[in-house]
């Protein structure tokens, strides 16, 4: 039966995500018919270059890159959740966003002028600042192993995580006030969150290390089940606690780094999916929580991005959207704890 | 005191715990030893070192001195992997699987027998569901963990370490949070699993007539922080029972098997 399930949620899912990806293509701010898309991804040409280049290197893109970012800041989301045994965890609410964030905004505004476009066209700008977004995350997962073998209390680790948060923004905040305006400028367009800055150069970069290290997260489901358990029971059934756990916040820190670092510091999807995932299967089994966490997530992100180009005012950023989706689910999750199962 | 049978045995063993740079130990020159088919009795009272004794022998905690040996080989030098088929483990901690089945809670207990991945084949089915029948849940294969009551939830989680196919199982107050008849149940169904299936079973318990009533042996912790070992009618003839607490106004009552003042 549960099994059943299963199988239904994940097909469903995938449909969703099917035609979310064809409404992503078909609908933006310019209009294009669909006769003429279908002409372009068969590689006819419409005969508009403009509208050739629309599909091709900025909806195609943007169309991988929400679905990539979805799926990669939500499987963040549920190894935080499974690791730090608290179902309220997640990228942006631990700070780890945050700490991405702050290494972003040093390189972007030690960079200053120089970068052309959101992150830059040329390699090593972009480089430059996935290897600080990664730093940056690095150093707030570090603290939140410290803190979370002091404090016992769930509640007050997120607080550290809020904490760490703030106290990011605030270096952020005195970096700008020393920066040049266009560095400036370059980091508050890329802290509105954007599925639109990854080139379809620089795809291969991001597509290649969310996939290897979404990989990574399903070769560590038994670890990730025994830890349900505890992490008593887990190292009395043959699992390096230690060691897996430091496992799972390195693939977290690179998803939510990478993620950070070409789409900004999204907020929301990371915490809500995973427990999509889990009401909907019915299950905090991993090895089937893993793949409907990566579907819900790049549907909930390709959502977003249909949201956000659908305005005939101009872009909506990606994070005034995620908040509408994120934040009720979390309120139904906590209003009905009790209920659910998997607080149980 | 030591014989074929034994299985598990300490060595000079010293319990206790780190605090910054001294140590502090609570108990030390353990020579305790566990046999096959007995269900052994801690007893203590609070504070004397239960729990970390359990701790130390299920490798939760370093020994401070001494060593812990499974027929013959000392269990430090082991690999997490080899010590989880020897020993399994049943503890009161709270656990964050109320949405796995009662039969994907026992399956986790087939992890240290599984690959990489953790699939189970046909043969980790059946002695899963074997598990289950014997301790007593098979009727809740298929509930929700969160669904069962306290007592059904310790049957659970005695499943998967039967599941887990280790000869020696150790409990952690298995009884703590339990109602009376789920208590009774619960000894019944551990006293089973040692007489009929040769498990060496230890477990700690605040329940001092169950105990006795139930246990092959007892191993008393005393309030002089000695570990008095032997038969429940040898340990009840001796007198020790009443080294077990610190007041002097309750004594042990042989013949309601419990503490009276």
């Amino acid at each position: 039966m549960n099994h059943c399930r299963y199988v239904i949620t994940v097909i469903a899912l995938t449909l969703v995500l099917v035609l979310l990806a064809l409404a992503c293509l078909a609908f933006g701010s310019v209009d294009i018919p669909v006769d003429r898309i279908v002409d372009i991804l068969s590689g006819k040409g419409s005969g508009n270059k403009a509208w050739d280049i629309i599909i091709l290197q900025s909806r195609i893109p943007m169309i991988a890159t929400a679905a990539l970012a979805g799926a990669a800041l939500s499987i963040s989301g549920l190894l935080l959740q499974t690791t730090f045994n608290n179902p309220l965890a997640g990228p942006s609410i631990l700070g780890v966003s945050s700490g991405a964030g702050l290494g972003v905004a040093i390189v972007i505004l030690a960079l200053g002028g120089s970068l052309g476009g959101l992150l830059g066209e040329n390699m090593g700008s972009y480089m430059a600042i996935l290897v600080g977004a990664l730093l940056g995350a690095g150093a707030v997962l570090v603290v939140l192993i410290a803190f979370s073998a002091i404090v016992r209390s769930n509640t007050m680790l997120l607080i550290i995580g809020i904490l760490v948060s703030y106290l990011t923004s605030s270096v952020v905040q005195l970096l700008n006030s020393v920066a040049t305006e266009e560095g400036v400028h370059n980091y508050v367009a890329w802290g509105f969150g954007n599925f639109s800055g990854v080139s379809v150069a620089q795809m291969p970069v991001f597509a290649g290390i969310i996939v290897l290290a979404l990989i990574a997260s399903a070769l560590m489901v038994k670890p990730l089940n025994a830890m349900l358990l505890g992490s008593r029971y887990a190292r009395n059934l043959g699992v390096n606690v230690t060691r897996s756990r430091n496992v799972l916040l390195l693939i977290t820190g690179v998803l939510t780094a990478v993620v950070t670092a070409f789409c900004g510091p999204i907020g929301f999807i990371g915490l809500a999916v995973p427990h999509i995932a889990r009401l909907s299967l019915g299950t905090s089994n991993h090895s089937r929580l893993i793949p409907a966490t990566i579907l819900a997530g790049a549907d909930i992100a390709l959502l977003c991005a249909l949201v956000s180009v659908n305005n005939p005012h101009g872009i909506i950023p990606i994070n005034a959207i995620t908040p509408i989706i994120g934040v009720p689910i979390i309120l139904y999750i906590i209003l009905n704890r009790r209920r659910i199962q998997y607080f149980n | 005191m030591k014989n074929e049978n034994t299985i598990f045995s300490t060595h000079d063993l010293a319990v206790g715990y780190r605090n910054g740079s001294e140590q502090v130990i609570l108990l030390e020159g353990l020579n305790l030893a566990l046999e096959r088919g007995k269900l052994v009795a801690l007893l203590g009272q609070n504070g004397a070192g239960k729990s970390t004794l359990l701790r130390t022998l299920t490798c939760d905690a370093p020994a401070m001195a001494g060593q812990i040996k499974v027929d013959g080989k000392d269990i430090s030098s082991m690999s997490q992997k080899d010590r989880s088929r020897l020993i399994g483990l049943v503890s009161t901690e709270r656990i964050q699987a109320g949405a796995l089945t009662v039969t994907e809670l026992v399956g986790l207990g087939r992890q240290p027998h599984t690959g990489f991945l953790g699939r189970m084949d046909e043969d980790d089915r059946r002695i899963v569901r074997q598990a289950m029948v014997d301790a007593g849940i098979i009727g809740k294969a298929d509930s929700y963990v969160a669904s069962l009551s306290d007592g059904e939830r310790q049957k659970a989680m005695i499943a998967k370490a039967l599941a887990q196919e280790t000869p020696i199982i150790i409990l952690d107050e298995p009884t703590a949070f339990l109602d009376v008849a789920s208590r009774i149940e619960t000894m019944r169904l551990l006293q089973t699993l040692a007489h009929d299936r040769g498990k060496a079973v230890l477990l700690s318990s605040h329940d001092i007539s169950q105990s006795l009533l139930l246990a092959d042996e007892l191993w008393l912790i005393t309030t002089d922080r000695q570990v008095l070992t032997g038969t429940t009618q040898q340990l009840v003839a001796d007198g020790a029972m009443d080294s077990l607490f610190n007041n002097r106004d309750i004594h042990f009552n042989p013949n309601i098997l419990d503490y009276s003042f």
